[in-house]
């Protein structure tokens, strides 16, 4: 697997898992990441398109090489059934957040723009605040949390980030979060060094 | 054809099924609807030991010495957390093995009731896999899928907990319901370009050295190992648990190496342009110093175990495959030839650094202990052993001429594994001469299973190689600890004589190398079991060493 992150670089890495729909499942992962004190920076889990069987996605930091290597133990777990490393792949991943501001109606007007440049949706409001629906990848909730914090922040409430591998025909699509094709070993994902992404 | 019974009835009949004619258990509380359909079982015979952690390394030595799934039963709460160390020793050492443990009932689950503990949570870590099970009507699939987790692939220990009132909950139970394990895959022949690299290798390499380890003994492959070895004259080098799966009289065979293995096995392994490994993990007690390990040589990693490849050791050829299998493939496609230069210089290393040294002194010490119990029984006993230095002079003197004849601890290093693993491995091979090779320390750890043994009249031999130390502790607090020696000394170990005979148990003392022979003769001439306290010296120190995280450059191989 050809690695893009730097030499003992520590990273964050996209794994993604199939596995059975049963109670205990998590435990036996987290269990894994635990042992080497790995920190799971984001984790989503939901039923997939598979009866019995669910998806799991998350996110942790850790070297490359021992990443890979509890990758492979989780492979070994016998609830799993399918594990990726999918993070050096061609992915396209989301995460959503809902985020409540503080908003008088003075402020209400500036967020209500930035709602409309981030392309955002307002899905509740009140005398005292708004609370906004994101997705997106993580830079864009990032952004947009760092620019209403002024207004004050109530909550954010964010998931862990799903992500799926594109289909080969639109492989190389530049949607402004990859490179194309030619830069693949520069599409690291976007993460600021230093931030914990715990949420 | 589906059969109505009670949950207790559906296990016994499900083990029976699995071929399960032994097994080693405690009673209690939450387990006592399994022990109250017994009975009905004759078939199902029960060795009731004395601490359930003996009970699990029995299983465990019934499991390694006949191939089988060793069983153990326990109750709920501190029952289970007792079988912790067992099932954790034969993780480590890819054992198998099935334990099931009684629970609370299930309305009590959770709420911290009597002998309540969370035993699937934990021994997550310590098992390949485990299981609640809720229902009477799961039971049975639940038992044929943990035989079956627990012997295919890398072997390894299952737990099924039950709830006190599924035992007793009727339910239905199909023998013959197909096991159903999306996730659970059985590598078995390795991809054919996996195989033809590493035999390009084998074909290519000027000084290659076979190192076989426990994968070679759990698929028995021993007679594959020695055509391998012969077709291409390549020196067999066993690790700690690969011993005994290549007969140690046989001109290529080459030790075992590391940390206080042979100084000519580990210099082999240095010198060598090609490491053959079956089954070995590459464990940091054959490695030492990664970056420093056998860096002249390419290395083919064959294993049955995906995560186990480049997780130490970075290696050129990995095999993925059952190593049986792996052999049949290999062997065809790998050239005879004599390597005759490089076998003269193994042969020279081995005269050069014998590293076997049997002290010259008039007093006694374990290494004469060894060696006259290897003389005496002709290398053909079964041996099994704690942690230690006596684990030590066993593994370098004990000459092993049978296939899997050594029992020990490697992974877990589990001190007190030697007393009832020596039972277990007794039980399944009633004909066999079983020998435990104890430390005084280990010995004390599940001494009480002499009571086991002696009520089951199982003709174990236990030699107690008794310094009055943790010897190995006064060894690494001389090395490392500037000789600040704590709690190494035992100033007041019982009279093993007196207290093998107060469990009804033979006891022979032996203080010096005349009465050595005689001793062990009379030990194995008794119809029962036998303690043989070998009163030895303490100031013995264990050599060769390479201290921790060093290499074969580092190697003290004998200060006198």
């Amino acid at each position: 697997m050809a690695d893009s992150a730097p030499q003992n670089g520590s990273f964050q890495r996209t794994i993604s898992a199939i596995v059975q729909d049963k109670p205990g499942v998590l435990a036996r992962i987290a269990g894994l990441f635990r042992r080497r004190g790995f920190n799971i920076a984001s984790l989503a889990v939901g039923r997939s398109e598979r009866p019995g069987l669910s998806r799991m996605t998350f996110v942790v930091e850790g070297p490359d090489e021992v990443v890979r290597h509890v990758a492979a133990q989780l492979d070994r777990l016998i609830d799993v059934v399918e594990v990726h490393d999918i993070s050096e792949q061609n992915i396209v991943w989301r995460e959503l957040a809902l985020i409540k501001v503080t908003a008088d109606a003075e402020a209400r007007r500036e967020i209500l723009e930035l709602v409309n440049i981030f392309r955002v949706n307002v899905i509740d409001i009140g005398a005292e605040s708004l609370t906004v629906e994101i997705s997106g990848g993580r830079q864009k909730i990032d952004s947009f949390i760092e620019l209403v914090r002024k207004f004050g922040l109530e909550e954010v409430i964010r998931t862990g980030r799903v992500a799926t591998l594109r289909g080969t025909l639109i492989e190389g699509e530049d949607d402004g979060l990859f490179q194309s094709e030619a830069s693949k070993a520069t599409y690291i994902l976007p993460v600021t060094t230093g931030e914990s992404g715990s949420v | 054809m589906t059969k109505h019974l009670a949950g207790s009835q559906i296990v016994c009949e499900a083990l029976l099924k699995e071929g399960v004619s032994v097994v080693f258990g405690i009673p209690g509380g939450a387990i006592l609807p399994l022990y109250g359909v017994l009975s009905q079982y004759p078939n199902l015979r029960h060795i009731l030991c004395r601490h359930e952690q003996g009970a699990a390394h029995a299983a465990d030595g019934y499991a390694r010495s006949t191939g089988t799934v060793g069983v153990a039963f326990a109750t709920s709460g501190p029952g289970a957390t007792n079988l912790v160390t067992g099932l954790a020793t034969a993780m480590m050492d890819s054992v198998p093995m099935v334990a099931i443990t009684g629970q609370v009932g299930r309305a009590a689950i959770g709420t911290d009731a009597f002998q309540e503990a969370d035993i699937t949570g934990a021994t997550l870590p310590v098992t390949k896999h485990n299981y609640l099970v809720m229902r009477a009507d799961d039971l049975g699939a639940t038992i044929h899928e943990a035989f079956h987790i627990a012997q295919t692939g890398r072997p390894g220990p299952v737990l099924i907990d039950v709830p006190k009132d599924v035992f007793m909950e009727m339910g239905d139970y199909d023998p013959d319901a197909p096991i159903d394990l999306p996730g659970y895959n059985v590598p078995g022949k390795a991809e054919e370009s996996q195989v033809e690299a590493a035999a390009k290798l084998i074909n290519e390499a000027e000084r290659p050295v076979i190192l076989a380890g426990h994968g070679v003994v759990l698929s028995r492959s021993f007679d594959e190992l020695k055509e391998l070895a012969e077709k291409a004259q390549i020196p067999v080098v066993t690790t700690l648990l690969g011993i005994s799966s290549f007969p140690e009289d046989h001109v290529l065979s080459t030790g075992f190496p590391g940390m206080h293995g042979m100084a000519y096995a580990s210099l082999t392994v240095d010198q060598a342009d090609l490491i053959i490994n079956f089954g070995s993990r590459f464990d940091d007690r054959i490695v030492g110093d990664a970056k420093r390990f056998s860096t002249k040589s390419k290395k083919i990693h064959v294993d049955i175990d995906p995560a186990e490849i480049n997780k130490t050791i970075q290696v050129e050829a990995p095999v993925v495959g059952n190593i049986k299998d792996v052999f049949a493939q290999l062997i065809p496609k790998v050239k005879q030839t004599t390597h005759a230069e490089w076998l003269r210089h193994v042969e020279h290393l081995k005269a050069e650094h014998p590293s076997l040294r049997i002290p010259e002194s008039d007093r006694l010490m374990g290494q004469h202990v060894v060696k006259a119990l290897s003389d005496v029984t002709k290398g053909e006993a079964i041996i099994t052993t704690g942690v230690g230095q006596h684990q030590m002079w066993a593994a370098q003197h004990y000459q092993f001429k049978n296939a899997n004849s050594w029992l020990s601890s490697g992974g877990a290093g589990t001190m007190g594994y030697e007393v009832p693993s020596a039972i277990g491995a007794q039980v399944g091979n009633p004909d066999k001469l079983v020998w435990s090779i104890c430390g005084d320390g280990g010995f004390q750890m599940t001494m009480m299973e002499l009571a086991t043994a002696a009520e089951n009249n199982l003709p174990v031999k236990y030699a107690i190689l008794n310094n009055n130390h943790l010897g190995m502790i006064t060894q690494w607090q001389t090395f490392f600890y500037d000789g600040d020696y704590q709690a190494e000394t035992y100033t007041r170990n019982p009279d093993f004589v007196k207290l093998a005979e107060a469990y009804g148990v033979k006891g022979i003392r032996v203080k010096t190398q005349d009465e050595l022979e005689a001793a062990i003769a009379e030990a194995n001439a008794h119809d029962g079991p036998v303690v043989v306290d070998f009163v030895i010296e303490k100031v013995d120190d264990l050599y060769p060493m390479i201290p921790v995280g060093q290499s074969v450059q580092e190697m003290i191989e004998d200060p006198n």
